[in-house]
């Protein structure tokens, strides 16, 4: 642990070097997530109301997306070089060394720069949570943390199965850009209005469900039900096989040489 | 001429090059797409008589979107461009007998064109043959698209020559990503990439139209789904005439004035 802070300072310290790129690049992450917001914003300006969630109540969905992606993206989007490593031979180097990969992976790139998009995701739920109508008891505010932990988990257990499936081919990944960004962009909106298909899809295969619309669903007072807050942290089971097929296309995983 | 020619032609043939991958793209649009059409549909049952178009156009309009990604997405950039830039190797590319703005015009336009050929024909075929009001229909009618071409090749123009000027900041700043991330994201909202523009309220699209991304995807795509129409439709092609020559002419400028004083990166 002592190590990943002192890796952290080090990569602080080398984008600190380029200091207008950096605050460029986070006031473009800033503003890439309002054109977002201003995007839900409008939406809501012509229709006032979705499937029968208001304004406000979407913004907390939305935020507390934007919060555990930000997160999970920060330290683990390290994850997306890993084709990258493969195929330049660099993976050797780092197999070499006597740490973890994961470990390696996550404290070779560290993205500051997602900071932009954090702190947007934070401004969005200062604003949503006092406007949202919610009675922010004890159990409500868990649900939320409890909703960021999870997504946080998931979207990193995502990063990590990108990664391991480019131990097998470094083509076709793009497609799960649609569970990455994709269920960024549209999981703005709680999944179900999406139909029951799609609810479906991503509560038993992909778990974003698990940890944007069920607990939303509690958190707004639509369910009484309190495990709804609870599931969250099912999803963070999805962190397992992602490691194990990770794991295992690492032990089958020979150099392309150099 | 014959040499920009030939640059377009190896670029389109590389381009052409990585089906896998754009196999791999054309499954993510689809997917893209459908979750689009899925969103839209239920704001419009929320609220039908709110909605600003016809459903069966905005779904026409949507497959659009994604079947010309690779022309209108903003944030393809050619990486070698930049590096060249940064790393002084762009002396190199001045010592050619050829014009460095129409040569990365034409390479731009290659990469992009040869992305958009791979993968348009399999998404519009299947968008095509999807059940009503989730397909993708026909113009709405010859004369829209006839204008629909003439705008499409006027708006991809438009896009390139508006990168043309982000890969020019480099020669001033050295570092582009900044302005990069800026610039695509300004054109995302701002050409209704986000959101399409007839679903903003009056006094803001009043806004985007004062702008030259309104000029990008949105006037093509709205001549062809029959929102824009009749002399309205002119109108927004003169537009985006006007804003390709102010682009082009600003583009043009600017990189003659960055040559002239280029401080070449490097030994």
């Amino acid at each position: 642990m002592r190590l990943y802070f002192k890796y952290l300072a080090i990569l602080f310290k080398s984008r600190m070097q380029y200091k207008a790129s950096f605050f460029m690049t986070a006031a473009g992450q800033f503003i890439v997530s309002f054109s977002a917001f201003f995007g839900v914003y409008f939406m809501f300006d012509r229709f006032s109301e979705v499937d029968g969630y208001t304004f406000s109540e979407v913004l907390i969905c939305f935020a507390a997306v934007l919060l555990a992606f930000s997160l999970a993206e920060c330290f683990f989007r390290g994850f997306d070089t890993f084709p990258k490593l493969i195929k330049s031979g660099a993976l050797d180097r780092i197999l070499l060394r006597p740490r973890s990969v994961i470990f390696q992976v996550l404290t070779s790139t560290i993205e500051f720069s997602r900071i932009g998009r954090f702190l947007q995701a934070v401004i969005t739920l200062a604003y949503a949570i006092p406007t949202s109508g919610v009675v922010w008891t004890f159990d409500k505010v868990m649900t939320l943390i409890l909703m960021v932990v999870g997504g946080m988990g998931v979207y990193s257990a995502l990063f990590i199965l990108y990664a391991g499936i480019s131990f097998f081919t470094i083509e076709g990944l793009e497609f799960m850009n649609v569970f990455t960004d994709g269920t960024r962009e549209f999981g703005k909106y709680p999944l179900s209005i999406y139909g029951k298909g799609i609810l479906g899809f991503f509560t038993y295969v992909i778990p974003i469900a698990l940890f944007q619309y069920y607990p939303f669903l509690y958190l707004i007072g639509r369910t009484d039900n309190l495990w709804y807050a609870f599931l969250p942290l099912i999803g963070l089971v999805f962190l397992l096989p992602c490691y194990a097929f990770f794991a295992f296309g690492l032990s089958r995983y020979m150099s392309t040489g150099s | 001429m014959r040499k920009y020619l030939s640059f377009f032609r190896i670029r389109f043939i590389g381009g052409l090059q990585y089906r896998a991958a754009a196999w791999a793209g054309v499954v993510t649009q689809f997917a893209w797409g459908f979750m689009s059409i899925l969103m839209y549909k239920a704001f419009y049952n929320s609220a039908p008589e709110s909605f600003p178009m016809e459903f069966s156009q905005l779904t026409t309009y949507l497959w659009l979107q994604q079947a010309l990604l690779a022309m209108f997405m903003p944030w393809l950039f050619d990486s070698e461009i930049f590096d060249n830039i940064i790393s002084g190797n762009v002396a190199y590319e001045l010592c050619r007998p050829c014009d460095l703005y129409n040569m990365w015009f034409v390479k731009n336009a290659a990469t992009r064109l040869a992305n958009t050929v791979l993968r348009c024909i399999p998404i519009i075929v299947v968008a095509a043959f999807l059940p009503y009001p989730y397909n993708m229909s026909l113009p709405a009618g010859w004369v829209q698209g006839i204008l629909f071409i003439v705008s499409v090749i006027l708006g991809f123009s438009l896009l390139v020559s508006i990168s043309m000027l982000v890969y020019i900041s480099a020669f001033y700043t050295l570092s582009a990503d900044g302005i990069k991330i800026l610039t695509v994201t300004l054109i995302e909202f701002f050409s209704g990439a986000v959101i399409p523009i007839p679903f903003f309220p009056d006094s803001v699209q009043t806004v985007f139209h004062l702008l030259p991304f309104a000029s990008l995807q949105n006037t093509p795509f709205l001549i062809y789904v029959g929102y824009t129409i009749g002399s309205d439709a002119l109108i927004s092609v003169a537009v985006q005439a006007f804003w390709l020559i102010v682009t082009l002419v600003a583009g043009r400028l600017l990189i003659k004035r960055a040559v002239k004083k280029v401080v070449v990166q490097g030994g």
